[in-house]
């Protein structure tokens, strides 16, 4: 019964710091959602601008002949 | 080893009650904050139905909601609605220009620090909180569309009566 209650302890009270360490550690890289300003501009998006992405690929797929290289499903036959 | 047990017990179950206790808070967090004409605070408006609005100048949905907010301060101002729409821009400048190109008929408070969005456990921009008049949130909701304008509108037609 001692021993039950001592692991128990034990086990409430690490994760009790564990808990805080990965709370802090995650605090110092998030950016809240009302923080987020310029990262929310176009020109900060990952993909900036969607259009000319989209007319590189169709050359690329085009030339190369390898639609579906980029996760998109396709036949391979280099016609769209 | 009676007592100890016991000790060791009651701290295992305040761990336990520390963890939960927050899962049932649904008070709304108060605050007072600068507006254009003197402080604005959620106990200034203890008989109304508090729509609280968090926003900003570079968030594209906010631009939607203002006149999705606009409709509805109208339409229900005097059954009892008042409208808060907290801004977050860290600089006034950016507000005013948006205010110019998208009016507003309903309060608007500037928390430039970001003070208050935390306390209300905001995740996405924009967030609205529907306050009744005891000072509870009876409704979050995240994001807006315009397709979800008539939704909402109906849940704020029903806390009304």
């Amino acid at each position: 019964m001692k021993l039950l209650f001592t692991l128990m302890t034990l086990l409430t009270i690490s994760s009790c710091s564990l808990y805080n360490a990965a709370g802090n550690a995650f605090k110092t890289e998030q950016v809240n959602a009302w923080e987020r300003n310029i990262l929310a501009r176009d020109d900060m998006q990952l993909d900036a601008d969607p259009v000319r992405t989209f007319s590189d690929e169709h050359i690329y797929f085009s030339k190369e002949a390898s639609t579906g290289g980029r996760g998109v499903g396709g036949g391979g036959c280099g016609c769209n | 080893m009676f007592n100890k047990s016991r000790v060791l017990f009651g701290l295992f179950a305040l761990f336990i009650f520390t963890v939960s206790a927050p899962v049932t808070a649904q008070k709304a967090p108060t605050f007072s904050l600068d507006s254009d004409n003197g402080k604005i605070s959620l106990n200034q408006y203890k008989n109304k139905l508090v729509y609280l609005d968090f926003w900003a100048s570079w968030c594209k949905p906010c631009r939607t909601s203002f006149k999705f907010m606009n409709e509805i301060q109208q339409r229900y101002g005097n059954k009892g609605l008042q409208i808060i729409a907290i801004n977050l821009d860290e600089d006034r400048a950016s507000a005013a220009r948006f205010l110019k190109s998208h009016p507003a008929n309903f309060k608007i408070a500037y928390d430039p620090d970001g003070s208050t969005p935390g306390a209300y456990n905001l995740k996405v921009m924009p967030t609205s909180y529907l306050i009744d008049k005891r000072g509870n949130i009876i409704l979050t909701h995240k994001g807006f569309k315009e397709t979800q304008a008539p939704e909402l509108e109906k849940m704020i037609a029903q806390a009304l009566n």
